[in-house]
């Protein structure tokens, strides 16, 4: 499967009367996870992040898709 | 001043309590006749009761306020009686761009979809919406009394007694339900002691209203960090009489007096527009917000509405157009309490509703405004990520955020609902607001319904309609809460007891899943009470009971 690029953000249990909503949830909930955090700290839950997520994607295609396109493109 | 408008200055009158020795016992006074407390009033008269609204000055609103006006708004305006004026002289819009330094990011539409009366936003300066509110205010019958200021109140078991301060002295006022509509710094409510609480956001915008001739569409632009205002936010609105509505973040440190300075102001705007076009400037004010709302709306014989309980930041409108629906969603529940046909707690479900509402307004342009102003690096960093990606990736825009602009609440969770006992496709769910289609020969599904329940029976043919059916629907229009029957239907045709409305374009059942006899029954405000796949008197009576929080069926 390549990398996804549409709108992909859900949540199962919840009722969702916006399509804005689970992306929405999500930026709240990365934004929140580095409150109070020093910059140091935030790049390490940044890294831990991508490391985890790369992990349960775990298709080395996808992954060196997405790292191309942030790589190349900017 | 500004010089394209003419404040209007509205007749003070010597009150009848002090114009002769009389106590009168009002069933409702509003105060505050701010566009929220104006159309609470209006909604009220015409619904048969008297109302008498108390204002303070003698005008409409000063400066650049309010300007956004969502689709919702219009719709329950035109129930008022008073959107065609705002359509009229405001500028509709339905685009929305967004740009991040020197390009465009994302663009969305409001209404996707056509076979709408209205479009998603009509821009008006907030003075117009409140003068044409004002007059059919009093073409109506409402006793709007200006010029009367609210300086003591006092709650009561049975009553709420004011004292109203006028130019011919204070007087005494007896009534049995308060609306507050008087803004976000609210006397009343400060006079009852009652908290509102939330946080306020440490930043500080410039609004400038700038008169000029300029061809840009009739388009909503937001600029994330523009070359001619860097690290900022800036927000271009076209207003009615070529007035240009300005919001340029400022940072909190910035200071309100130097940045109100004309040159200084001149200055930001030659910058943006980037040529020597001439431009007047009509207004300026530096402003700081808020979200923040009361723990509850309702204070036993009083109850608070628009900006009086509720406050957000400006980024998706979402302010005056809650406001509207709280006037909406309250009107017709306290006209049934007042007639003695609904229990009090009917108007809890007032706090619940619009409680609701404003908790997902207040998350909402708190979201907007935390991705508009960020208040860490990291934060920062996100953002610009998620801007320098959504150029060219669709879910990337999806996460843009320059404000979340104001849609009607659904009350899907609302106990005056019935819920579903059979599979509905599409977004009618109850607790929705009725979703506008094309009917007859250019009317409009939204104008036929509103101010009364209402039945609607969608069917191909109405000469099809069973005889029972008929004769329920006189059952229903005689009841003590009366509901009006319409037929919705693919073809024209006279059915007793009920009106008969074409579905033209077949988009009424398709947006309602209408096909093979579904029945709805709509609130006076336009939401959906409760839906079937066939009619059944007694479950129609069970609804409409649990709608109006009456025990027994009505």
């Amino acid at each position: 499967m390549p990398l996804t690029l549409q709108p992909n953000f859900h949540d199962p249990g919840k009722r969702q009367a916006r399509d804005f909503s689970p992306a929405d949830d999500f930026y709240e909930l990365l934004i929140e996870a580095h409150r109070d955090l020093t910059e140091a700290q935030s790049a390490m839950l940044n890294a831990k992040l991508i490391l985890l997520l790369a992990n349960h994607i775990g298709d080395l295609a996808v992954l060196r898709e997405a790292i191309a396109l942030v790589r190349d493109a900017g | 001043m500004p010089a394209t408008y003419r404040h209007p200055r509205f007749p003070y009158r010597t009150p009848p309590e002090l114009a002769s020795p009389h106590r009168a016992h009002h069933p409702v006074v509003v105060v505050g006749a701010g566009p929220v407390g104006l159309a609470a009033a209006i909604d009220l008269r015409l619904k048969g009761l008297p109302v008498v609204l108390l204002d303070e000055d003698d005008t409409v609103s000063v400066g650049s306020r309010g300007l956004c006006y969502a689709k919702r708004s219009l719709e329950i305006l035109d129930r008022l009686g008073c959107a065609d004026p705002v359509i009229a002289k405001g500028v509709s819009w339905n685009v929305g761009r967004t740009f991040f330094r020197d390009r465009e990011v994302y663009r969305f539409d409001l209404v996707p979809e056509p076979d709408h009366k209205r479009p998603g936003m009509v821009n008006l300066q907030q003075y117009y919406l409140e003068e044409y509110q004002a007059k059919r205010a009093a073409a109506v019958g409402v006793d709007v009394r200006w010029k009367n200021r609210v300086v003591a109140v006092a709650p009561a078991a049975e009553t709420v007694v004011l004292q109203v301060e006028t130019p011919d002295g204070t007087y005494e006022l007896q009534t049995q339900w308060l609306i507050v509509a008087d803004g976000a710094r609210s006397p009343i409510r400060r006079m009852l002691g009652l908290d509102i609480e939330g946080k306020v956001f440490r930043d500080r915008f410039l609004i400038a209203d700038v008169l000029m001739k300029a061809d840009f569409p009739a388009e909503r632009w937001f600029w994330f960090d523009p070359p001619f205002h860097p690290n900022q936010s800036v927000l271009l609105h076209r207003q009615a009489d070529n007035v240009w509505r300005i919001d340029f973040q400022l940072g909190w440190d910035a200071d309100p007096e130097a940045e109100k300075r004309p040159e200084r102001v001149l200055a930001r705007i030659k910058a943006m527009l980037g040529d020597d076009r001439q431009f007047e400037l009509e207004w300026v004010s530096v402003y700081t917000f808020q979200c923040r709302r009361m723990a509850k709306f309702r204070h036993g014989r009083v109850l608070f509405v628009g900006d009086a309980a509720h406050q957000v930041s400006p980024f998706g409108a979402r302010g005056a157009n809650s406001g509207y629906q709280d006037a909406d969603n309250l009107a017709w529940k306290l006209q049934l309490v007042v007639a003695g046909l609904a229990p009090a707690r009917l108007l809890d479900t007032y706090d619940e509703e619009r409680g609701l509402a404003a908790d997902e307004n207040i998350l909402n342009s708190t979201r907007s405004t935390d991705f508009i102003t960020p208040k860490s690096a990291i934060s920062r960093l996100f953002r610009d990520a998620v801007l320098a990606l959504a150029e060219r990736h669709p879910f990337a825009r999806r996460l843009v955020n320059s404000g979340r602009l104001s849609v009607p609440a659904i009350y899907a969770d609302s106990t005056l609902n019935t819920a579903d006992a059979e599979p509905f496709a599409g977004g009618m769910v109850p607790g929705s607001p009725m979703a506008d289609a094309p009917i007859d020969d250019g009317g409009w599904l939204i104008d036929a319904v509103g101010g009364r329940f209402q039945l609607l029976l969608f069917v191909d043919d109405p000469a099809a309609v069973d005889r029972s059916i008929v004769d329920a629907f006189a059952v229903l229009s005689r009841a003590r809460i009366p509901v009006d029957a319409s037929i919705v239907a693919r073809r024209a045709g006279v059915v007793a007891n009920a009106r008969v409305l074409v579905d033209v374009k077949g988009v009424a059942t398709r947006r309602y899943d209408g096909c093979g006899a579904a029945v709805y029954l709509v609130r006076p405000d336009q939401h959906v009470a409760a839906r079937w796949r066939r009619f059944d008197l007694e479950k129609v009576r069970a609804a409409l009971a649990r709608a109006t929080c009456n025990d027994r069926e009505i």
